[in-house]
């Protein structure tokens, strides 16, 4: 992905100034390494400060919610599934977004990366393989493969599936990936290993909706959780109330999730819970045959009857 | 939901028609003889709030 920054630039500006969109939205550097944040170009100076590279984990489908403007979204595999999803589900209209396609090659882990090394992290430069990460007394080299995030170490999907226009060309899919071991191990507990493992797994949650709030499939006016009349769901900190918040989201998300891993990076605390939504993806897979945001044409899963639908737990 | 740790015979589902109260009658029964088996679920059982 090297080399990647000087084509978006160019792309963008060539956009802005061909009035072809009204605003670019990318990455730029953030205050911190490993943070790059959300930019919404709309002059020249703003477009300079655009970049690409290992660091672009936030979903930038996140912000095309009910966008009146045209623009143009700087968009890798995950990113341009969303922006199918949110096509379908009719938050965005086509002809309304100019998809620049990034072939991604994964993202790295910053909290991996944070526990690997001592002391602070002064800055974080990169090849195409490997990661450089200095601290005030070591420099020190990662395979980028043992630094990815686990949802871009189990992306069978890196190359945008929709696209107006690409930023390189497509690479490789990982092909022999194992997407749900973890799953399937939890799933072979018995019930009340499960319920443990949940409530180890949720524990350290401070309920500051930061999942949600990074997820581009979460755009509801109001959350659930946030109603008060009725209110669904308790607002403190009670095992019993964070459960049900996570439970619930994921399931909002059931057949939507492309697992961008957005809401597992945006977490303060670190807590998987990506194993929730790659559940129902897993659900979706095995009895569907469906995964999310792969065509215009196709209806979500559960958005259509098959005749052929399984119903065996209808008793 | 039996993946976070309900027990799969506490969550049951069924079509019943208006008209087929032999059927109704014969889910609540195994319904009811399935969940008491389990027992109670303390899962969901929240402590009072504490006012000092």
């Amino acid at each position: 992905m090297v080399g990647y920054t000087e084509k978006i630039k160019e792309i963008a500006s060539r956009l802005l100034k061909e009035c072809t969109v009204d605003m670019v939205i990318g990455f730029r550097k953030g205050t911190m390494p490993m943070m790059n944040e959300p930019c919404f170009a709309t002059t020249p100076e703003a477009i300079d400060t655009l970049v690409w590279d290992s660091n672009c984990g936030i979903n930038l489908a996140n912000y095309l919610t009910n966008r009146k403007e045209k623009v143009a979204v700087i968009a890798k595999g995950c990113d341009s599934r969303n922006i199918v999803t949110h096509i379908i589900e009719n938050k965005i209209k086509r002809d309304q977004v100019y998809i620049v396609g990034v072939p991604c090659t994964g993202m790295i882990d910053k909290r991996k990366i944070t526990g690997m090394v001592a002391g602070e992290i002064l800055g974080v430069s990169e090849t195409e393989n490997t990661i450089k990460v200095q601290t005030a007394d070591a420099e020190t080299l990662f395979d980028k493969a043992e630094v990815l995030q686990q949802n871009c170490a189990l992306c069978i999907h890196r190359n945008p599936v929709i696209h107006d226009e690409m930023v390189a060309d497509a690479v490789q899919e990982q092909t022999d990936v194992d997407r749900y071991a973890d799953i399937r191990k939890i799933e072979e507990m018995d019930s009340e290993d499960k319920w443990r493992f949940f409530d180890d797994l949720l524990s350290p949650c401070i309920r500051c909706y930061a999942c949600r709030n990074a997820c581009p499939l979460c755009y509801c006016p109001t959350c659930f959780v946030d109603e008060a009349k009725p209110q669904w769901v308790g607002k403190g900190q009670d095992p019993v109330d964070v459960r049900t918040f996570h439970f619930l989201r994921a399931y909002h998300c059931a057949g939507r999730c492309t697992d961008c891993g957005a809401c597992e990076r945006a977490c303060p605390v670190g807590i998987n819970m990506r194993l929730l939504t790659r559940k129902l993806e897993k659900d979706c897979q095995e009895q569907f045959g469906w995964e999310a945001g792969l065509s215009l044409d196709q209806r979500p899963a559960l958005d259509v009857y098959q005749a052929n639908d399984p119903g065996a737990f209808i008793k | 939901m039996e993946l976070m740790g309900i027990e799969p015979d506490r969550l049951h589902f069924s079509w019943i028609s208006s008209a087929e109260s032999t059927k109704f009658v014969k889910v609540v029964k195994e319904v009811t003889e399935k969940v008491k088996a389990i027992g109670p679920n303390n899962h969901f059982i929240k402590d009072t709030a504490k006012v000092a």
